[in-house]
């Protein structure tokens, strides 16, 4: 028992360091606040992939009781270590993001073209705005048949994440 | 939250409707993917700015040393007194008659195959037009007209005050453009976009135009160009880039000497002058100050105003040498005020560099009291943006203007217009501010600094009742057509190169701190202990957890093997391999201070220094820095060093003995970099030296 506790002591120092350096890297006034706008790109690089509902429910937890529009780390901290002792919003696997590609093409040719990529993604789910669909057109989209072969795509994305 | 994940995902497809969940699943995937793309580029960022700030710390030694040889250095032979007069005769006053024979240029002929630009004074604007396109057209501009140019420049600024007074009842609009330290193409963009400088159309440039960038003697050509053609509506401000002891750090002088060899010279002494003539600020409609170095509790108008400014040769010397009958004496450069502080153009009192308080403050601290000398940049962002104003310096800037006998008004910031434009990328949106005192902004004009890709340049507009529109670009157009992936990737890609010389610049110390995690003697530590380690050692205050990923190649999962991740670093940065390894670390770890000294020392700015010279000058500086080094080393240092044996050390080549060929290297010129070759196995930790 004793040494279940010591190793999650341990963990917990460790999440501790690792939410601080994250932290710090948006903390531009050096005075332990981010701006709230940044603290989904910090938990995300922390490994979690929150849905945006998920995320907004989370900043409402770290947000001050009058939103000042930054969020302070002394408040942070506790609720991201949760997150991460608890596993929360755990990345998606490689097979699961290629089935829900599959979904939308369900006549399985093994691409979408951009006219689809854009409807689903700017009108279904969780809605990108412009300049995300923008974004992530200028990576996806083989210019020359103007659609997403998306197992390669998925393929390119995870390369570069490692 | 339940067993296996993929069970849940599964479970939630197999319901509802499949193409929304879909579509969220995948949105949900690629904001991650972003977010951690953004977090790199940060980190990035920070790397580069942590490593300018540690450099700029750098330069604070060298000018402490200077200080030293100055005040406490008793030279114990005629030998090396002289060698120490050879390091102060920069600081000599030229006389009057002197800088008529620097700018003699009428003797110069210019060939008949000439094809460049000419010039022919007085200067028109179509000259200075014709001067821009030129250049764009990558010609060089013959010696003869450089230095014309650069004559009747030094007559014109003879002349001006100290503080340019500019009025918008004359220009319609002013256009205020930041450093641009070399890069022409970011001159031309600004013209090309903003239109070229007219009486309608004001402009001031706000000093760091030389330096780093590979085009300076151009930028200065077209800046004094202008500037001759339209003194009314034109203005420059100097930087601390205006400085010959700087330029032979950050490149300029080399630039000169390369493009000019035969004239190079002359043009460096004339220079030298011409900087000390710059104005040290610019006055628009007694409300809105431009000054290089910003605003601090320090500044005080009334005193720049009245000020020598001509006095202020350097910024890394402000004292002399006074040696009886043999120099001119030159008195205190900078102006001190009555609590013995100088109050220097070029940079906020609140920062530690040459002539202010010298206050070696962490980086945590600097960031929160946010200096403008670092290069803040344009950022990508409209937000990053605002939160560049900052408010409790906004009421040192009317405190300031109080004391100088200005009327100060307290009007509201009006929100900034902004205008789509047809470039892509070319302007972003700025939010209105809150703020309801005057802004401070920090503008940098250099686009893509540190790297292609690295950063947005930007220029502001001040149109009518002065309220500032802020344009931001990015001059290569290389950086359009890349993914933001592609981009961040390369950018950092440059800021992990720097990072890996400075981890190998401090092996030894690193090798001590590891051992200290390593109690049993196993020969691995866990990637928070070398997070740890490495933190204490650098003292760069950067992410170390964010950044272990791309610095450390480790099988396992959460070890590492020190020994041989040092060796690796070393494997990639050393190419002699007969330099012994840590005192080769410790020169490493000096290279830009040495760099600098060698080029004063070599005043004939022929690239060679000889080996007394180098002796001098290395136990000169180490018995400042309280590096302890025997002598024999050093002179085995500097024998070794001597490639071709002949007495004289090629400084250039002593800087490629420490891979400072990464421009080339990273241009895709693999092939001309010299080959990496094992060094001493047990160099790391040699008994004996230091």
């Amino acid at each position: 028992m004793a040494d279940d506790k010591e190793r999650e002591d341990i963990t917990v120092a460790e999440f501790h360091k690792k939410i601080k350096d994250a932290f710090e890297v948006f903390d531009h006034e050096a005075n332990n606040t981010v701006d709230v706008r940044e603290i989904g790109t910090i938990i995300r690089s922390l490994g979690c992939c929150p849905s945006e509902g998920e995320l907004h429910d989370l900043i409402a937890e770290v947000e001050e009781e009058e939103p000042t529009g930054y969020i302070r780390f002394e408040k942070f901290l506790p609720v991201m270590t949760e997150v991460l002792l608890e596993r929360r919003y755990r990345p998606i696997p490689e097979d699961i993001l290629l089935r829900a590609f599959e979904v939308l093409d369900p006549s399985k040719r093994g691409f979408l073209l951009k006219e689809e990529l854009i409807k689903y993604m700017t009108e279904e789910g969780e809605p990108f705005s412009q300049e995300e669909m923008e974004e992530m057109l200028s990576a996806a989209i083989d210019p020359e048949s103007n659609s997403v072969h998306y197992k390669d795509y998925i393929a390119m994305m995870v390369i570069d994440e490692s | 939250m339940g067993s296996g994940t993929s069970t849940q995902h599964h479970f939630a497809f197999q319901n509802a409707e499949k193409a929304f969940k879909a579509a969220a699943l995948i949105q949900r995937w690629y904001r991650r993917y972003t977010a951690r793309l953004e977090m790199r580029r940060h980190c990035t960022w920070r790397i580069f700015q942590s490593i300018e700030y540690a450099g700029q710390q750098d330069q604070v030694k060298l000018h402490d040393f200077f200080s030293y040889l100055v005040d406490h250095f008793t030279p114990s032979s005629n030998h090396e007194r002289d060698f120490l007069d050879r390091m102060f005769t920069e600081d000599r006053f030229p006389q009057d008659s002197e800088m008529e024979k620097f700018g003699d240029y009428e003797s110069i002929e210019v060939p008949d195959n000439y094809t460049g630009p000419r010039l022919s004074f007085p200067l028109l604007p179509d000259h200075a037009t014709a001067l821009v396109e030129a250049f764009r057209l990558k010609q060089q501009l013959h010696a003869r007209y450089v230095l014309n140019l650069l004559h009747e420049t030094r007559k014109h600024l003879i002349q001006l005050p100290n503080i340019n007074r500019v009025s918008t009842c004359y220009s319609e609009e002013i256009t205020v453009c930041g450093d641009l330290h070399g890069q022409l193409d970011d001159l031309i963009f600004i013209f090309h976009k903003n239109g070229l400088p007219s009486p309608e159309r004001a402009y001031v440039f706000n000093g760091d135009f030389v330096d780093r960038g590979k085009d300076s003697v151009e930028i200065l050509m077209v800046l004094f160009a202008f500037m001759l053609v339209y003194p009314k509506e034109f203005h420059l401000n100097r930087g601390n880039h205006e400085d010959h002891l700087v330029n032979l750090r950050y490149g300029f002088t080399k630039e000169v000497m390369h493009k000019y060899k035969t004239h190079g010279k002359k043009i460096l002494k004339i220079l030298k002058d011409v900087f000390c003539w710059l104005p040290l600020a610019t006055l628009v409609d007694e409300k809105v100050l431009i000054l290089h170095g910003g605003v601090s509790d320090m500044t005080d108008l009334e005193l720049l105003a009245k000020l020598d400014r001509h006095k202020i040769v350097s910024t890394m010397r402000h004292k002399t040498r006074k040696e009886n009958g043999k120099q001119v004496k030159k008195e205190e450069a900078n102006q001190k005020s009555s609590a013995g502080r100088p109050t220097p153009w070029f940079l906020p009192q609140s920062r530690s560099l040459p002539a202010s308080p010298l206050r070696l403050g962490s980086l945590q601290a600097h960031r929160a009291g946010r200096s403008s000398s670092i290069p803040c940049g344009a950022p990508r962002d409209a937000k990053e943006l605002a939160r560049q104003v900052r408010r409790s310096v906004d009421l040192e800037l009317d405190r300031c203007r109080q004391q100088a006998g200005f009327p100060v008004s307290w009007g509201k910031e009006e929100a900034s217009p902004c205008t789509p434009e047809a470039d892509s990328g070319a302007e972003e949106p700025l939010e209105p501010t809150q703020e309801e005192w005057r802004q401070v902004l920090t503008i940098f004009s250099a686009s893509n600094y540190y790297e292609v890709g690295s950063n947005r340049g930007a220029y502001v507009k001040l149109g009518p009742a002065l309220t500032p529109y802020i344009v931001q670009y990015q001059a290569n157009k290389v950086t359009h057509m890349l993914t933001m992936r592609q981009r961040i990737s390369r950018v950092e890609e440059s800021a992990l190169r720097a990072l890996r010389e400075k981890l190998f610049a401090h092996s030894s110390d690193l090798l001590g701190e590891f051992k200290k995690h390593d109690a049993d003697k196993t020969g691995l530590i866990t990637f928070s202990d070398w997070a740890e380690a490495v933190e204490s050692v650098l003292h760069l205050g950067l992410p170390w957890r964010m950044l272990r990923p791309q610095l450390v190649n480790s099988p396992t999962d959460n070890t590492l093997e020190y020994k041989s991740w040092l060796e690796d670093l070393a494997k990639e940065q050393l190419n002699r391999e007969n330099i012994q390894s840590s005192l080769l670390e410790t020169l490493y770890r000096n290279r830009s201070n040495l760099e600098t000294i060698f080029r004063i020392i070599d005043s004939d700015h022929s690239g060679f220094i000889s080996l007394d010279e180098f002796r001098h000058t290395w136990k000169l500086f180490s018995s400042h820095m309280n590096i302890n080094i025997r002598d024999d080393c050093i002179c085995d240092l500097a024998r070794s060093i001597d490639f071709n044996k002949d007495g004289h050390i090629d400084i250039n080549e002593f800087l490629e003995a420490f891979r400072l060929v990464e421009q080339s290297c990273s241009e895709g010129n693999a092939s001309d970099c010299p080959q990496t070759t094992n060094t001493n196995d047990n160099g790391c930790s040699k008994p004996g030296t230091h």
